[in-house]
């Protein structure tokens, strides 16, 4: 359960694109005719990607409408689940997983370089509005520790110095590429295999 | 070692490629329509004779559960729920099975779909997977132009239908009733059982939740029989497993191996060993963070598998391994793992929604050495309170880390309790109130 905030700022407003709205047709036909409802969640998700990656409040009156369920229906499982931001994130939102595992390798460290390269504080934007960071739980990448998430995509293997030209690739608005920065393919034992590779040319 | 001939994931690095044309060279999808044609009973006394166990974390037996969905179609329809919510620290097993092998799952799928009546099945995907659940999706559309999918799917005659669902960042959609909730639209907080989703699940119908691993293994026990499988492995605890190996290690990595391997060989010889050597172990958890943790003492003989996990009053959970050597703080790790237990408690039972919270501040007072010696009791006194009184087993959970903690390394931390008391005076408080928020602020 976590604790949200919702923006002060909010849109009045709120519609599908004529885009999303066949989109949406394609969701509801995933599930039972009586059972709409089970759409809720990609709905907010479709609202979210549309909105600049945060969900505002005339979005949950919107799907509670389309759905036809009540308005507090929506907004228990938007405040409800950490992935649905209720208020603006960066266009590079960087999530930083620091549960043990990554902890253990070293995720302090990551946490650090985002404080000083993109804001002071968690859920807080860049001076240029462009990035934000926040701390999450279990991102189960765990071999690959220590990781953040930017957006979809996974980077894994970091180290400090990585971590800081990953971050400042976004800033500058030209993101590296995402997977493991230790060169190894994703979650194989590395060592061993050159040590086998090894053998082999010996 | 397990033998490369034994191996069920071959492509978990993907060293061949994903596609279905891979996978095919690989033998996914062979014979799938005689297995099928083999009928219900077969396939599931088949599963039942290997002893596959749920790969989810409780090892409850596959074939038995498959037994429990109701034999003939009534009025409401079967429903196969695939768990993907893989949330578990130190695990991260299924996410390869969804990039690399999503052939074997989709297979998987159509067979205990069969198996269980089911002619829709939902893979329920953590939200932060979206670019392995854009894959699997690939995957299930490259199945279905092949017409393994569908109607009259792998040509069975059996109308079958996989849809995706994401969550969206909740441990606690993992448990398989919250995750039904989850798909219903609603918040995921897990439902009393009974009944079990067996009977009444996904929209009051009979519906049945498996982990990924445990589809994906389907096929291949199908296709080189219950006998294969169950000769590897120790008895009740048979097959392959794939182990992730976290934390300080030399190199961490997602490796299949066989059930009952010891824990020593598996650190050793396939994540390189501990980081300063064997004998810098400190501690390691079995089974992914709700597991209890291991002393050095019992890792040096210990085996992998559910059994002998439990004899060891620990358990073999996801099978995520996280080591921990002595150059770090055990108590600052159980303290970041009780913190997310506090983050993560759905809130709908008062003993974990308080008592993870409560577990979590007097382990961080342990860490800053701020604690009094009663605080160690009283730690003990909120985990007993929190395991057996809740809805579902995340109570116990949060709350076996900790009592993992405090019996193997009481000692530590009474070493780190001899400060002095926060609550110096003392005052006639209601046991309930968090004592040390009354004079201290933020503490």
């Amino acid at each position: 359960m976590s604790i949200k905030k919702i923006h002060s700022d909010q849109p009045k407003n709120f519609k599908f694109t004529d885009e999303n709205l066949l989109v949406a047709e394609e969701i509801l036909k995933k599930y039972p005719k009586t059972n709409k409802k089970s759409a809720l969640m990609p709905f907010l998700y479709l609202a979210q990607k549309q909105n600049q990656n945060w969900i505002p409040l005339a979005a949950m009156k919107y799907i509670a409408k389309y759905l036809s369920i009540p308005y507090i229906s929506v907004y228990e499982v938007a405040t409800f689940y950490s992935m649905y931001n209720l208020s603006p994130v960066g266009k590079y939102f960087v999530q930083v997983c620091t549960t043990s595992p990554c902890l253990l390798r070293g995720a302090d460290k990551i946490v650090k370089i985002c404080k000083e390269k993109i804001s002071p504080n968690e859920s807080e934007l860049s001076k240029d509005s462009n990035c934000s960071w926040v701390e999450v739980e279990c991102l189960g990448a765990c071999v690959n520790a220590p990781m953040m998430q930017i957006n979809e995509d996974y980077y894994e293997d970091l180290n400090e110095t990585n971590t800081i030209k990953i971050i400042d690739s976004i800033i500058k608005n030209k993101p590296l590429k995402p997977g493991s920065y230790r060169g190894r393919k994703n979650t194989s034992p590395e060592k061993l295999k050159n040590l086998i590779q090894e053998e082999k040319n010996a | 070692m397990l033998k490369q001939s034994d191996k069920i994931f071959t492509n978990l690095y993907n060293d061949f490629g994903w596609e279905i044309d891979s996978a095919l060279k690989r033998d996914d999808w062979k014979n799938t329509k005689d297995i099928i044609s083999k009928g219900k009973e077969y396939l599931i006394s088949e599963i039942k004779n290997s002893e596959l166990r749920g790969r989810g974390g409780a090892g409850f037996s596959t074939g038995l559960k498959w037994s429990f969905a109701p034999k003939e179609l009534g009025s409401r329809p079967h429903y196969l729920v695939i768990n993907a919510d893989e949330s578990e620290p130190g695990t991260c097993k299924d996410r390869d099975i969804l990039r690399f092998e999503p052939q074997k799952l989709i297979e998987g799928s159509l067979i205990a779909g069969y198996a269980v009546g089911a002619h829709v099945c939902y893979i329920y995907i953590r939200g932060e997977y979206f670019n392995e659940g854009q894959r699997l999706q690939e995957a299930i559309n490259q199945a279905y132009e092949k017409k393994f999918l569908g109607k009259n799917a792998c040509g069975t005659g059996w109308d079958f239908d996989i849809h995706i669902h994401y969550g969206a960042g909740a441990y606690i959609c993992g448990e398989e009733t919250a995750l039904l909730e989850s798909i219903e639209g609603n918040k995921g907080q897990p439902r009393l059982k009974p009944p079990f989703p067996a009977l009444v699940g996904l929209y009051g119908c009979p519906t049945i939740v498996n982990n990924v691993e445990t589809i994906a293994v389907v096929p291949t026990i199908l296709r080189r029989g219950s006998k294969w499988f169950s000769s590897l492995g120790k008895p009740k605890n048979t097959g392959t497993k794939i182990f992730c190996i976290s934390g300080n290690v030399n190199s961490p990595c997602n490796v299949e191996e066989e059930m009952g391997i010891p824990l020593k060989e598996l650190i050793e010889k396939h994540a390189g060993g501990v980081i300063g050597g064997w004998e810098n172990l400190q501690a390691v958890i079995p089974g992914g963070s709700s597991m209890p943790l291991l002393p050095k003492k019992v890792c040096d003989t210990i085996t992998m598998d559910f059994d002998s996990l439990i004899e060891n009053k620990s358990g073999l959970g996801t099978a995520g391994v996280i080591v921990i050597n002595k150059d770090q703080d055990i108590v600052a790790c159980m303290a970041r793992i009780a913190r997310f237990y506090k983050h993560e408690s759905c809130g709908q039972c008062t003993p974990c929604r308080e008592g993870a919270g409560w577990m979590w501040r007097i382990l961080e007072r342990t860490v800053k050495r701020e604690a009094t010696l009663s605080d160690i009791d009283l730690l003990e006194d909120v985990t007993k309170q929190i395991e057996g009184h809740t809805i579902c087993a995340f109570g116990e959970g949060s709350a076996w880390p900790v009592q993992g903690l405090l019996r193997h390394f009481r000692k530590d931390i009474e070493k780190r309790c001899s400060g002095e008391p926060i609550v110096k005076k003392k005052r006639d408080i209601p046991y309930l109130v968090d004592q040390h928020l009354l004079e201290k602020k933020n503490a």
